[in-house]
């Protein structure tokens, strides 16, 4: 297949020590040390108060990096298709469903069912912004986010518009983490577009290929993101935080990569954003 | 449904083995479908035939049977010890194993939209070349989350679905499992001619009270076909005899289409089977527009007062050139297909 383009118009990252994009860029660029201290988790301040303390983990993150990311690019959320990508989903609600329903079944709780659904964060989003655009709600296992990204970067090459993508992990909880284990609360967004603005971070060429291997971050930098089911996102971020031209490949399926030639037009002011 | 159980996989799939993956081989091996999609991946290559599963709930059913059957000293019991079976992506991870596909591989989790959407996503995938052919479909059994969870939301039918009836009592919930090839060519239809997806913006488990989500969604499709209403011989309905969707899908229906259009639910016959609605419905589009038989609704008997002139109880024969299935789901998710029996240029 040809090589495809894109441009990165928006970022957002969010880990418990590295929480926002603005800390997380000197940290990766290695010019500063992680906080010591894990952040609480953020509020999600789309929601209404009631809803805001009762949201889920999932909820919390997502929408906090869709947020920023759309702050980031400057874009109206409403205007944006979007792709919510999640290796797991919920995992805290998997265990209360897995557990009340071996205990109590009739004690079910109607909102922790409805919020158990795959793209429970994707409707939040949709109905806090007033957003009538498609999203759609996927995983790919251990290629959640090499899907994820896939699928924006296509979007946005055949609707020829910005997308925005929301990925993240949280914490495992409960027996089920033996099977599916995964730390922490890691989320990150991009909005991706077919075409530049005044601030696109980086500009993306990008196909799927068969060779080569998945590329890894830093040993110092993964550590920081280290056993979340989300953290092999890293790559791609860490490359926009270091404003280096280099190409990386993420997995999509066992067999094939989706090869990303990244680089930076104007990497002067790259790391502001 | 029956005989999910005594399904066996082969040895090679032993560690993706549950009741949903069960049912996913018992739908991937009948009706030829297995043979063609073996074929396919040897005529394109199998990093070239694409591959995008649908489900809500996947295998979270062999999770919850772990936590019943829970080990003393909290561990998973030793046979249901493979993370595979515990995640959503089981589904779609499976399918790849199971037909040899090396290439994209992903799981769509919309809730009930979640196998339609799939063939906008392969349609994508194959109109920028990153594959010559997909395999979609979406696979959905029944298990606690959703039984328990749909029956504490108070949406459940204690009698069979009765769609569209001005005395419906809430939906049946169904399970099952379906599959299509989409190629760009072929010697035959149906043909995949438009699409529409868009978000409700309204509620996370009730409709848009006008149904703009859904307008929007169908007009999208219509769009990307190049038609207008009154080119469609038929549409399956969400239908899902809930209160809600039924009353404003119908009203949807009466005002954006002509009389002569026929619009059924096909629930009554199968239950609500959640993300493998969208499947379901696409190839009993297909059976219709192949066949000339255009369901009605089964268990409706006096219909709904929202409902139009399309809306039939009544099963007939006509010519189904051009048709739409539509797809609802929580979450505010919307998708339609949109049909052809020949390709429209």
């Amino acid at each position: 297949m040809s090589t495809l383009t894109a441009f990165v118009n928006g970022v957002a990252f969010w880990a418990p020590r590295l929480p926002g994009w603005q800390i997380a860029v000197p940290v990766l660029r290695g010019e500063a040390a992680a906080p010591v201290q894990p952040a609480p988790r953020p509020a999600p301040t789309l929601l209404g108060p009631t809803e805001r303390r009762r949201a889920p983990d999932t909820v919390a993150i997502a929408l906090e990096v869709a947020g920023r990311a759309c702050e980031s690019a400057g874009a109206d959320p409403k205007q944006l298709r979007s792709i919510f990508a999640s290796t797991h989903g919920d995992l805290a609600i998997n265990d209360y469903m897995s557990e009340t329903l071996a205990r109590t079944p009739t004690l079910v709780s109607p909102i922790r069912f409805h919020n158990s659904v795959h793209n429970a964060a994707a409707g939040y989003w949709t109905i806090g912004t007033g957003c009538h655009e498609p999203y759609t709600a996927l995983t790919a296992y251990d290629d959640t986010f090499g899907e994820g990204l896939l699928e924006a970067l296509m979007q946005a090459a055949c609707s020829d518009r910005a997308v925005l993508l929301v990925t993240y992990d949280i914490e495992a909880r409960g027996p089920v983490a033996t099977m599916v284990p995964s730390r922490g609360i890691v989320g990150a967004g991009v909005v991706v577009s077919p075409h530049a603005q005044a601030n696109s971070l980086a500009r993306v060429h990008w196909r799927t290929s068969r060779g080569g291997e998945r590329t890894v971050a830093l040993d110092c930098n993964a550590e920081l993101v280290a056993g979340n089911a989300m953290a092999a996102c890293l790559p791609f971020f860490e490359t926009l935080a270091r404003s280096e031209r280099r190409t990386i490949r993420l997995g999509l399926s066992p067999a094939l990569l989706l090869e990303l030639a990244i680089d930076f037009p104007d990497a002067e002011h790259a790391d502001e954003g | 449904m029956p005989g999910v159980e005594a399904v066996e996989l082969p040895g090679r799939l032993a560690d993706w083995d549950c009741r949903n993956n069960r049912l996913a081989w018992l739908a991937l091996t009948s009706d030829g479908f297995f043979g063609r999609a073996s074929a396919a991946r040897d005529r394109y290559g199998a990093d070239r035939v694409a591959l995008v599963m649908g489900t809500s709930t996947s295998c979270i059913g062999a999770t919850e049977e772990a936590y019943r059957r829970l080990l003393p000293d909290g561990q998973f019991p030793e046979d249901l010890r493979r993370p595979i079976v515990h995640t959503p992506h089981s589904l779609g991870d499976f399918v790849r194993a199971a037909l040899g596909l090396e290439g994209v591989a992903v799981t769509v989790a919309t809730a009930c939209s979640s196998s339609a959407k799939v063939f906008a996503q392969a349609e994508r995938l194959i109109r920028l070349g990153l594959a010559d052919a997909a395999i979609v479909g979406g696979v959905d059994s029944l298990c606690g989350s959703v039984l328990f969870g749909f029956n504490s939301l108070e949406l459940v039918s204690p009698e069979p679905c009765r769609p569209f009836d001005r005395a419906r009592r809430g939906i049946s919930l169904g399970e099952a499992g379906g599959f299509a090839l989409l190629e760009r060519d072929g010697e035959g239809g149906p043909w995949l001619l438009g699409y529409g997806e868009s978000s409700d913006a309204h509620h996370m488990s009730s409709p848009h009270p006008e149904g703009l989500g859904a307008r929007l969604a169908i007009q999208d499709a219509l769009t990307r076909a190049a038609l207008t209403p009154d080119a469609i011989d038929y549409i399956n309905l969400h239908g899902t005899a809930s209160q809600r969707n039924d009353e404003v899908e119908a009203r949807l229906v009466a005002g954006m289409f002509p009389s002569r259009t026929l619009a059924s639910s096909t629930k009554g016959w199968t239950g609500h089977t959640l993300g493998a609605a969208g499947i379901v419905e696409a190839v009993i589009t297909f059976l219709a527009m192949e066949t000339g038989l255009v369901p009605g609704t089964l268990n409706a008997q006096e219909l709904d007062p929202a409902c139009g002139p399309q809306i039939r109880i009544r099963n007939e024969s006509a010519e189904v050139r051009f048709a739409i299935s539509n797809s609802f789901g929580f979450g505010g998710s919307n998708c339609s297909l949109l049909f052809g029996k020949a390709r429209h240029e």
